[in-house]
């Protein structure tokens, strides 16, 4: 299959000769794709500034730095992303490995001394003033080494076997249990969504693929049943059926969302004039809850703009794999589109009162370095796969 | 467009194209159901959640006004407001602190010589598990730490202002009485507000600081409302740690209003120390245990001065008070200080009561032209009763049975009445005269006066005997059949007549009896009266026969003088009596005080400049000390004043509470008395020309008070 593509794959592995036909590629980038993460970023730099506000009102122009850091997390992430973009994703498939173990050293890394506890969670590794969490950088990792594993049957045989499956449950499971660690949940959800969802589409044995659910609903209680969960979180879920049962308690960070959110009205109280958001009555207003501040201050309209937004970005990306003719380019994508489709709609039920309050940053909207570099090195890989990988367009 | 090569048997491939339209479907379900939720919180929902978001980040805080004083009727500050240094810290500041504030309370501690544990118990919010000592009020207002702080304390509070944050040192206002004990009953006081009162006054709960006191008693607790004024309310908008970010609406408190009474200060400390002085003249022969002396405005109904002893000092509220001295404050052997007995006592009125039989008898039939027998003793209904002192006068007009205060002439009275209603057995309804004109007089019924708790006394007739008797029956018939056996171990022949007693009460406890209506001719037996409805009966013998409800208030004025709102005087009613027999009345009273029973105490009395008219009263009661009455007004021909004086178990109305009356004149006209008419000197009158001031003493924009010269 792969003497389909333009040419032997041993030309493509030099990376010199890679990012001169970038510009030929650039022609055949989803101009859609691009434009709707770029559009995300923008709000979400909006957001950040107006969330990071000092309380007392005054001139936005005075305070500033939250919003040049995250100015330049986006300039380090989007330059990573359009790099990517130019490789041919042959190439970051033979480096898939190395990335993946980096990511696992990293992982361990944070359980030594270098780590740092923010929020409860042992999930930041900080070098020098600069911090960063290598478990976003993990999601690309198992996403990388996933696609790798699923996507290349060996010779004979057209789609994963049983042997394939216990592998990738086996790669998997190293970086979960890693971050499990930590503890953080949402990271290890977000891994078993990208596990499901590219062996869901690989064409793995069904009976596997119901089993690893099954697996999954059964993991999901015994958690419960055998109290493996910290009490915040049993709280946090336990508040999510009634937000207003302890509004200084679990719940409150719940009720305090539903509140932002809803007398934001139709048309929002305008940027920079939330009064629920320059209270500060959301915590983490400017990464987890970022939604929040779109609902009061940018009200439906905003809002409903935000999701139409990450609605595009899904559709583009998972139409982009149906246009792959080769499983590990479509696998990729399909990974990349598990993960920011689980995150979205979690971050933003969360945001909504409809699930449980894990901390999970909102994609590309969230203030944050790692996760907006995590982010665009996805796009940046689907972008890839786009300019080289078109089997049939729309 | 060129399409590569593709196997379609690829199995992967066909699962994934299917895989993906499903997952794209999907990825819009679910994102549709994130919009629908969103347009229902944003547009059903969204006033519910802007209300929610206000009371999150809008908070109330209630700026109390400054209480209205009580002045008297020429401007003198009877009650006003002093400033106080107290302590207080910033809650949320505080408890923003890493260790909550413990270092800098410590240092408090230190500096105020008050224990750490104390300030961080004063610092806890109160609440259903949180027992006093704590904070009652807002978190957002400052906590009090410590009241009346020395002032080099507070200073150093104050200039060492970076050693103590969020503590601060300010004025806080307290109620302040410049005349002490002088007319503690009447001013009242203020306590913190209780659960009930919140609940019963809607005024209180919308203004309500959790601080708040309010009058309890006295004149603080009848013209709460007025003296209070309207507290103002900021409201600030808040962030989610409590810090004050903006002030958003802002209304000023109003200044309660200033509170001018009839009372006249100087009058009022003559009238206590006369009595006090008379009362101690009273003993050690009698106890003399309380006293009241009541000066009332005949033309109007004002209460110039209004005595009660044992008084006490309001201050001893301030700053809240222990259970000791307010336990002590209601206890017998401290004399009761909180009592009024103007207001609130009930004595037998003795003969003070005999204007109200003479008027019955008159008003039905007996000629005030005739002349009556007054023997020595009287034998009615086969019992005897004697003449004070069982002397008799031969035949008098009823004049001289006023003046000699002869009871026989009165026994008489009641009991020819008596005999008229039907005796024991009455046909149809009685007429119950004598009960009547009681009535008619305000007595056994509230005067209505702007004070609080007032007794209505007791006017007996008939009817309160057959629900008195109802009410004790059960009691009584079961004592007649048991008998009284604790009471027989010490004295069985106690017992023996208590036993027949309650058979008596059992079985006939329900007739009014001819003994009954003879004592009530002269005031006594179930008689009781307040020594404020007396003056109030005289005040109204005195102008010609109107019944004023007395008023303590005489108008209300703003604290900047913008509005002066006078306390008109309201009438409770006519005497039910001619006018004939109220002139005839006065010219009675007008001799007393010269020939008859309170001649000897006014002896020497400037009488041909101001004219005393009077009566004494000197009434028994079963148990304790003859009552000692001296209800008077002057002057004679023009009445002004009507001045009542109780001396309980004082002695004889002559002897003990006419000197006190006579005291009080002298005082409001002038008089330096020597006991002799030819010394007497005119001094300066407590009032012009012994008159009440007519005008109102001015309150300036700039919130001083003119005072009006006397």
């Amino acid at each position: 299959m792969i003497t389909n593509m333009g040419g032997p794959p041993r030309r493509r592995h030099d990376l010199g000769r890679a990012l001169t036909t970038a510009a030929g590629g650039a022609r055949r980038l989803d101009w859609v794709l691009i434009s709707s993460v770029l559009a995300l970023g923008v709000i979400g730099s909006l957001l950040v500034w107006s969330a990071t506000l000092p309380g007392d009102g005054g001139d936005p122009l005075e305070s500033v730095d939250h919003l040049l850091r995250h100015l330049a997390h986006l300039g380090v992430a989007w330059t990573v992303c359009l790099l990517v973009a130019a490789l041919d994703y042959r190439t970051v498939r033979a480096y898939a490995p190395i990335a993946y173990v980096a990511t696992l050293v990293a992982l361990v890394l944070v359980l030594t001394p270098l780590g740092a506890v923010i929020n409860g969670s042992r999930g930041w590794i900080v070098l020098g003033g600069f911090q960063f969490q290598p478990s976003e950088l993990a999601k690309v990792g198992l996403i990388l080494v996933l696609a790798t594993l699923l996507g290349e049957p060996r010779d004979g045989e057209t789609r994963p076997m049983t042997r394939d499956v216990l592998f990738c449950l086996l790669v998997t499971a190293v970086p979960l249990g890693l971050v499990m660690f930590q503890p953080d949940l949402g990271t290890g959800l977000i891994l078993c969504v990208i596990f499901l969802g590219m062996l869901t589409l690989s064409g793995a044995p069904l009976v596997w693929v119901a089993g690893m659910a099954v697996a999954g609903a059964a993991g999901v209680f015994c958690v419960w049943w055998f109290d493996l969960l910290e009490p915040y979180q049993v709280d946090r879920i336990a508040t999510l059926v009634d937000p207003a049962a302890d509004p200084q308690g679990a719940g409150y960070n719940s009720a305090q969302a539903l509140i932002a959110v809803g007398s934001g009205g139709f048309e929002g109280t305008g940027l920079f004039h939330g009064e629920q958001t320059h209270g500060r009555f959301v915590p983490e207003q400017h990464t987890d809850f970022i939604f929040t501040v779109a609902g009061e201050e940018l009200g439906f309209i905003g809002a409903v703009s935000v999701i139409a937004l990450f609605t595009v970005v899904l559709w583009r990306i998972l139409r982009i794999a149906r246009g792959c003719d080769q499983p590990y380019p479509r696998l990729l994508c399909v990974g990349v589109a598990s993960w920011f489709g689980f995150q979205t709609f979690v971050n933003i039920g969360m945001g909504l009162g409809m699930l449980p309050v894990t901390g999970l940053p909102l994609p590309f909207v969230s203030y944050g370095g790692t996760a907006i570099l995590a982010n665009m090195l996805a796009v940046g890989l689907v972008l890839g796969v786009n300019s080289r990988d078109r089997g049939f367009e729309f | 467009m060129h399409k590569p090569p593709v196997d379609p048997a690829l199995p992967g491939r066909r699962l994934g194209r299917f895989g993906l339209f499903l997952a794209q479907f999907m990825v819009l379900v679910l994102f549709a159901a994130l919009a629908a939720r969103l347009w229902y919180l944003q547009v059903p929902m969204a006033e519910h959640y802007r209300e929610l978001a206000v009371s999150n980040h809008h908070q109330e805080l209630v700026v109390p006004a400054t209480r209205g004083q009580i002045l008297d009727s020429s401007g003198r500050t009877v009650v006003s407001n002093k400033t106080e240094l107290m302590v207080s810290a910033d809650y949320h500041e505080l408890q923003g602190m890493p260790d909550g504030g413990e270092a800098v309370l410590s240092d408090l501690s230190e500096v105020l010589e008050v224990p750490l544990e104390e300030l961080q118990q004063r610092m806890r919010l109160c609440g259903p598990e949180v027992q006093r000592p704590c904070w009652p009020g807002s978190p957002y207002q400052p906590v009090t730490l410590a009241e009346d702080v020395a002032g080099p304390v507070a200073l150093q509070v104050m200039e060492r202002a970076e050693e103590f944050p969020g503590i601060t040192a300010q004025a806080q206002a307290v109620r302040e009485y410049p005349y002490g004990e002088h007319a503690g009953q009447m001013l009242g006081y203020l306590q913190p507000v209780t659960q009930e009162e919140l609940e019963a006054r809607e005024e209180l709960r919308t203004q309500f600081t959790g601080i708040d006191q309010v009058g309890r008693d006295g004149l603080e607790a009848v013209y709460d409302k007025e003296l209070r004024g309207r507290a103002g309310l900021r409201t600030l908008g808040v962030n989610n740690h409590g810090e004050i970010m903006d002030v958003i609406s802002e209304r000023l408190p109003e200044a309660g209003t200033h509170l001018v009474t009839h009372m006249d200060m100087n009058v009022q400390k003559v009238a206590e120390r006369a009595l006090a002085k008379g009362m101690e003249r009273a003993r050690p022969r009698y106890r003399a245990d309380s006293g009241a002396a009541v000066v009332l405005d005949v033309t109007n109904g004002g209460v110039v001065a209004m005595a009660s002893l044992p008084t006490y000092d309001p201050a001893i509220w301030e700053g809240g008070i222990d259970q000791e001295t307010f336990d002590s404050m209601l206890s017998e052997e401290a004399g009761e200080p909180l009592l009024s007995r103007a207001v609130q006592g009930t004595y037998p009125p003795g003969s003070t009561f005999k204007v109200s039989s003479l008027s019955a008898a008159v008003e039905n039939g007996y000629s005030l032209r005739s002349t009556y027998a007054c023997p020595g003793s009287v034998s009615l209904a086969g019992q005897s009763y004697e003449n004070y002192a069982g002397a008799g006068q031969g035949s008098i007009t009823l004049k001289q049975a006023i003046i000699a205060s002869c009871n026989t002439v009165f026994y008489n009275f009641g009991y020819q009445m008596w005999k008229q209603d039907g005796g024991l057995h009455p046909d149809g309804e009685p007429e119950e005269a004598m009960a009547e004109m009681a009535r008619g007089y305000g007595f056994g019924s509230p005067t209505g006066v702007d004070l609080p708790y007032e007794t209505g006394g007791r006017i007996p007739d008939r009817e309160w005997k057959r629900t008195f008797w109802e009410e004790t029956r059960e009691t009584n018939c079961s004592r007649a059949e048991k008998g009284y056996p604790e009471v027989a171990e010490t004295d069985p022949s106690r017992a023996a007549y208590l036993k027949r007693l309650a058979h008596e009460h059992c079985v006939q406890g329900f007739e009014w009896r001819a003994n009954e209506a003879v004592s009530f001719a002269i005031g006594q037996g179930d008689v009781l009266v307040s020594p404020l409805q007396l003056a109030s009966a005289y005040a109204a013998i005195a102008n010609g026969g109107t019944l004023y409800e007395p008023r303590v208030a005489k108008a209300m004025v703003a604290a900047d003088g913008s509005r002066v709102e006078p306390v008109e005087p309201s009438v409770k009613g006519e005497l039910p009596v001619s006018d004939k027999t109220i002139s005839y009345l006065q010219e009675a009273l007008t001799e007393v005080p010269k020939t008859g029973t309170a001649g000897g105490a006014f002896g020497g009395f400037p009488q041909d400049r101001v004219s005393i008219a009077g009566k004494t009263g000197s009434a028994d009661a079963q148990g304790r000390q003859v009552s000692s009455w001296f209800a008077s007004y002057a002057p004679a021909d023009d009445p002004q004043y009507a001045i009542v004086v109780l001396v309980s178990q004082g002695g004889t109305g002559g002897a003990t509470s006419a000197p006190i009356a006579r005291e009080i004149y002298e005082g409001i006209y002038g008089f330096s008395s020597s006991g002799n008419a030819e010394d007497v000197e005119q001094g300066e009158p407590l009032l012009p020309d012994g008159r009440p001031h007519s005008e109102l003493p001015v309150v300036r924009p700039d919130g001083s008070i003119e005072t009006l010269e006397p």
